[in-house]
């Protein structure tokens, strides 16, 4: 949450602005002036992660919008057509994507289209549908045999109908759930991404590229490779804890796929 | 007493017996960067050099650490009063690693190889003056030019003109065969490569039994790797920033030595708006290259104001003419018709002397309004937008081979500029011998590019090798991408 | 049964023809020239010619793509443009090191989870489960590149129990080559470990509600007998599903640790060979992993289908 807030505020105010560098600043300890310290360019790490925070959360956010943009229909046509060759197929192409290992698709899409936050999106939204889409499916499938759905069958319904009208809102609960999970794996594969050089480019501020630039300096000035650690750390500590409460909070008996 | 100690003696060598023996007959060599293959006459990668050059390939003349040319194996050699004719005489006794005979024969095999149409020596260009190789006898050969070529020993001394022999050169690539004072021994791809000492070497043995190269690329592994001692030497140290600790830990030395690495803010001359000198000339100033090399460098690194190696005794300081001055870099800025900056765009290779700089000369240039979009480009992915395509604004590259001004009298190379008055100097210079007029000759060239603001210059590269304290006859200086290790000792 | 295998193995052959196409395709439009790389910046154009030739890269992209196909066929996968040495001897080389790598952290992934995952689900809501339970937010929480570095920095660097990294090669010795291995597969297992204990937990947690585990306590048995006995050997089919995805996850996931580490792993291979344009390799291996991935899904699904009928129209 602290970082949620950090991440609004620094649409308006960060306490320094991290696109000034001061070299002869860099790599200071805790100070007043800076809670945190000093990066190695001298740029103020409080900024740095707030600005880090704003990073993570939209590439998350947007690839877990991909997910549910593209997976949730494909699971609902899916379920509506059960065992149809439309099924099969999207069930399968689901394996397929599934197959691929992530990282590497990852790496040869930044290849292909350049390495930056969009192409990061694409990358870990890629991976996000096939979630979505099974997730979608399995419990939609569950509702297809309910005597409400039945009814409305033959009250006339279209499958496309019945499928937004009344199955969608039926699996919200466990899509919001679900979303909770994969924005916080995508807060991972975000800062995995950049920590390799493929996520947001400077002077966009990155928890992951900020890792990847301090590594070397951890026996040297560890703040500045351990503050950015323990944000990404509790950030999906966070995210974790408040899925597994939203859980709990919605229907205890829903279950979600982890992988 | 004198027997107590010859077995006190006896019983520690047994006891250490594996631990001692080694280390004073062996060393872990750690690189950053693998070689693709290591066959040094078919790829441009460094890396091959680094392992092969010296160690297990020689060519007709050799580099050494301080960057002069010396006999290799061409023991001596006349040159014709035209300056066209190389007449080289071959050390006898010379054999390759099967044990084949080093020759006038294998000589010629290898320089008409590199220089053969189908040929696909990354160097090409180093051969391009000779019409003719002939064998005199078994240890002569004379080399016929085109034209006087000054650098034509230079030349031979590249690892790209090394002797191959034919018989083994089908297989250069994954088993090197040379002359040299080591031998191929294996390579584990992506951990090791072993080479061990040549007992039949024609000059002075290696003092080595033998040698582990190995490929550390990641900066935080490569300081592990060297704390924990796992390397002996580490030959280009990745992480700057780490200089100093080794400096104070009285286990290590450092050698920080020159390379011939212009370190460059290479600005595409052929299009908007860098076409414009006074574009040019004001990124030129709001650039500030101490900032740069304390920032991306931690220090390491010397300012240079024009295209050339500050070590050379032709060199003039220019980086008066382009000093860090933001308030004339608007002013230049807004005479030029950009009173509010613009957009343009920075490639940049994977060194971290460029993703590093690019950063910083980023933050720099914003602050005089200019918007430089960074797009990082893994190598071959530069090599085809950036440095074949043209396709970029600004970029910052390395150019770490020796005596390369002449690049700038080539207008379609990448930064593409094309000005009549220097390559005139560059044309006066190749047919130039006379040391003092080739020198001003240089210094005239140094000055026009300078004033000319074709690209920014920023630092030349330094090369830290991080050592355990005692060993000796590691190369201080980079003339060429090599780690000679045959000259290399324990304490 | 024959048809289900029939249209099993159809859509087995269709999911690697559009693997195959997908792969290749992505790689051809990556950016970039294997011989323009492989020559450098000093590189005359005839001479970058010449390599393409000698590759044979100026072949139509129709025609390598089904040369490529036929060779993978037959087993052929290639020679390496850069490295000049068949791909098949390459990836057994790697293989040499992340199979190993994949099943130690594996092994110590089932060490850790399966003990806390009983004694999670055996006292549950207690003091212990929730230790458990919040040991595991916080293992999956942390970044397995970042935890690698802090181990780096306190085992080889402090304390220099092991090495920093590398791999000695088996030649070296088995102890050796494990030694080498322990620290990678430690920062590999720790996050699958976190996951496999909550799977655990929450699988036993299930069986304990079900029927025959309430027949079993009302015959008598304790608590800790009947979850000995009944529901941990039924808790483990979720879990080894679990364990095959998390098997192939580590075989080719650990590119950012293979890199920590400097191993010369499978992910190492793959990302070199990106970074060089060596496409062959990156080809024939991702090909490789991504048949092995549907491989292993297929046999699964057979074997499903073989115990339970009723899988076989796909529910």
């Amino acid at each position: 949450m602290v970082f949620v807030s950090g991440a609004l505020i620094s649409f308006f105010w960060t306490p320094y602005n991290i696109e000034t560098l001061a070299i002869p600043q860099r790599l200071q300890t805790p100070t007043a002036a800076h809670w945190l310290g000093t990066d190695q360019l001298g740029r103020d790490i409080v900024s740095m992660i707030m600005m880090g925070a704003r990073t993570s959360i939209a590439v998350a956010l947007l690839a877990v919008g991909i997910g549910i943009g593209l997976g949730v229909p494909l699971g609902l046509i899916a379920a509506a057509r059960r065992g149809s060759m439309l099924d099969e197929a999207i069930m399968r192409g689901n394996d397929l994507i599934f197959a691929f290992p992530s990282l590497v698709i990852a790496i040869l899409i930044t290849a292909v289209f350049g390495a930056g936050a969009t192409n990061a999106i694409i990358a870990i939204g890629i991976f996000n549908i096939p979630v979505f889409a099974r997730v979608t499916r399995g419990a939609a499938l569950s509702f297809w045999s309910r005597d409400f759905i039945l009814a409305a069958r033959v009250a006339g319904k279209s499958p496309a109908r019945i499928s937004i009208e009344h199955i969608l809102p039926n699996i919200a609960n466990l899509l919001i759930v679900q979303s909770t999970i994969q924005f916080s794996l995508g807060i991972l594969a975000e800062a995995a991404l950049s920590y390799i050089g493929l996520g947001a480019q400077p002077p966009t501020a990155s928890w992951g590229r900020m890792l990847a630039d301090a590594q070397t300096l951890a026996s040297i000035a560890p703040h500045v490779a351990l503050v950015p650690g323990l944000a990404i750390v509790f950030t999906v500590l966070g995210l974790n804890l408040m899925g597994d409460g939203l859980r709990d909070l919605l229907d205890p008996r829903i279950r979600v796929a982890r992988t | 007493m004198n027997k107590l100690t010859t077995m006190m003696l006896a019983g520690s060598t047994a006891m250490l017996a594996t631990g001692a023996f080694a280390q004073n007959t062996h060393i872990n060599v750690a690189m950053q960067l693998e070689p693709p293959n290591l066959d040094p006459t078919g790829g441009a990668a460094q890396a091959i050099d680094s392992v092969v050059y010296s160690n297990i390939f020689e060519g007709l003349t050799r580099f050494m650490s301080d960057g002069s040319v010396v006999p290799g194996l061409a023991e001596r050699w006349d040159i014709s009063d035209d300056g066209l004719v190389y007449t080289f005489h071959l050390r006898s006794g010379v054999t390759f690693h099967d044990g084949t005979t080093m020759d006038a024969e294998d000589v010629k095999f290898s320089l008409d190889r590199a220089r053969a149409e189908d040929s696909t020596n990354a160097q090409k260009g180093l051969f391009a003056n000779i019409t003719d190789v002939t064998v005199v006898d078994p240890l002569t050969v004379q080399v016929t030019l085109s034209v006087p070529t000054g650098s034509f020993l230079f030349n031979m001394a590249w690892g790209d003109a090394v002797i191959v022999g034919p018989e083994s050169i089908g297989d250069a690539a994954t088993h090197p065969v040379g002359t040299g004072a080591f031998v191929f021994q294996d390579w584990v791809q992506g951990d090791h490569i072993n080479i061990a000492r040549n007992a039949n070497y024609w000059g002075t043995p290696a003092v080595l039994e033998s040698v582990t190269f190995r490929f550390i690329s990641d900066p935080t592994a490569a300081f592990a790797a060297m704390m924990a001692e796992d390397v002996d030497v580490f030959a280009g140290f990745p992480a700057p920033e780490n200089v100093p600790q080794f400096e104070a830990d009285p286990r290590f030395q450092v050698l920080i030595g020159n390379t011939e690495g212009e370190t460059i803010l290479a600005m595409n001359n052929g299009a908007e708006p860098f076409s414009n000198r006074l574009v040019r000339k004001a990124v030129a100033h709001a650039i500030d290259r101490q900032a740069i090399i304390d920032g991306a460098m931690y220090g390491m690194g010397t300012p240079i104001g024009t295209h050339f190696a500050p070590h050379n005794p032709d060199y003039i300081d220019l980086t008066g003419l382009s000093n860090y001055d933001p308030d004339l870099a608007r002013q230049l800025l807004a005479e030029a018709g950009y009173p509010d900056g613009f957009d343009t765009v920075m490639t940049l290779p994977p060194p971290s002397y460029a993703r590093r700089g690019g950063e910083i000369i980023a933050a720099q240039l914003r602050e005089v309004g200019i918007n430089a979009e960074i797009q990082n480009q893994e190598w071959a992915q530069w090599l085809e937008v950036t440095f074949r395509g043209h396709d970029y604004g600004l970029t910052i590259v390395s150019h770490t081979e020796p005596m390369d001004i002449g690049i700038y009298a080539n207008p379609g190379y990448y930064f593409q500029y094309d000005n009549p008055e220097f390559q005139q100097v560059m044309d006066t210079l190749n047919q130039t011998t006379d040391p003092a007029a080739r020198s001003a000759l240089l210094k005239q060239a140094q000055t026009i590019i300078a004033e000319d603001y074709v690209n920014g210059y920023l630092f030349e590269l330094t090369i830290p090798t991080i050592a355990r304290a005692g060993i000796e006859g590691l190369w201080l200086n980079q003339p060429t991408a090599a780690i000679d290790m045959t000259a290399v000792s324990w304490p | 049964m024959i048809r289900y295998m029939i249209g099993r193995v159809t859509s087995l052959c269709l999911s690697l023809v559009v693997a195959s196409l997908v792969i290749f395709t992505v790689v051809e439009i990556v950016p970039g020239d294997p011989a323009a790389y492989m020559l450098g910046v000093n590189a005359r154009p005839d001479t970058i010619a010449a390599l393409r030739t000698e590759l044979g890269l100026d072949l139509p992209t129709v025609q390598r793509y089904f040369a490529w196909i036929s060779g993978l066929v037959q087993g052929d996968f290639g020679i390496s443009y850069t490295y000049r040495t068949p791909v098949a001897q390459m990836v057994a080389d790697r293989i040499a090191v992340s199979l190993p790598l994949a099943l130690l952290a594996l092994a110590i992934t089932v060490a850790i989870a399966f003990p806390a995952g009983i004694y999670a689900a055996s006292h549950r809501g207690r003091a212990g489960d929730l230790g458990v339970m919040g040991a595991t937010q916080l293992g999956i929480a942390v970044p397995n590149f970042w935890f690698a570095m802090i181990l780096v920095l306190i085992f080889a660097i402090k304390l220099r129990w092991v090495s920093a990294g590398g791999f000695p090669g088996w030649n070296a010795g088995v102890l050796k080559g494990l030694t080498a291995l322990i620290l990678p597969a430690i920062a590999l297992a720790l996050p699958q470990a976190a996951i496999l204990t909550r799977v655990m937990r929450s699988s036993l947690l299930d069986m304990l509600n079900e029927d025959f585990i309430r027949t079993a306590r009302a015959k008598g048995l304790s608590k800790r007998q009947a979850l000995w006995r009944h529901a941990v050997r039924n808790a483990l089919i979720p879990v080894l599903t679990i364990i095959g995805l998390q098997f192939s996850f580590l075989l080719a996931g650990g590119i950012v640790i293979e890199q920590v580490f400097f191993l010369p792993g499978m992910g190492r291979l793959i990302f070199q060979a990106i970074s060089s344009r060596d496409l062959i390799v990156v080809e024939s291996v991702v090909m490789l992993l991504v048949a092995s991935v549907i491989g292993v899904n297929f046999a699964v699904d057979l074997a499903y289908a073989a115990v339970d009928p009723r899988l076989r129209t796909r529910s």
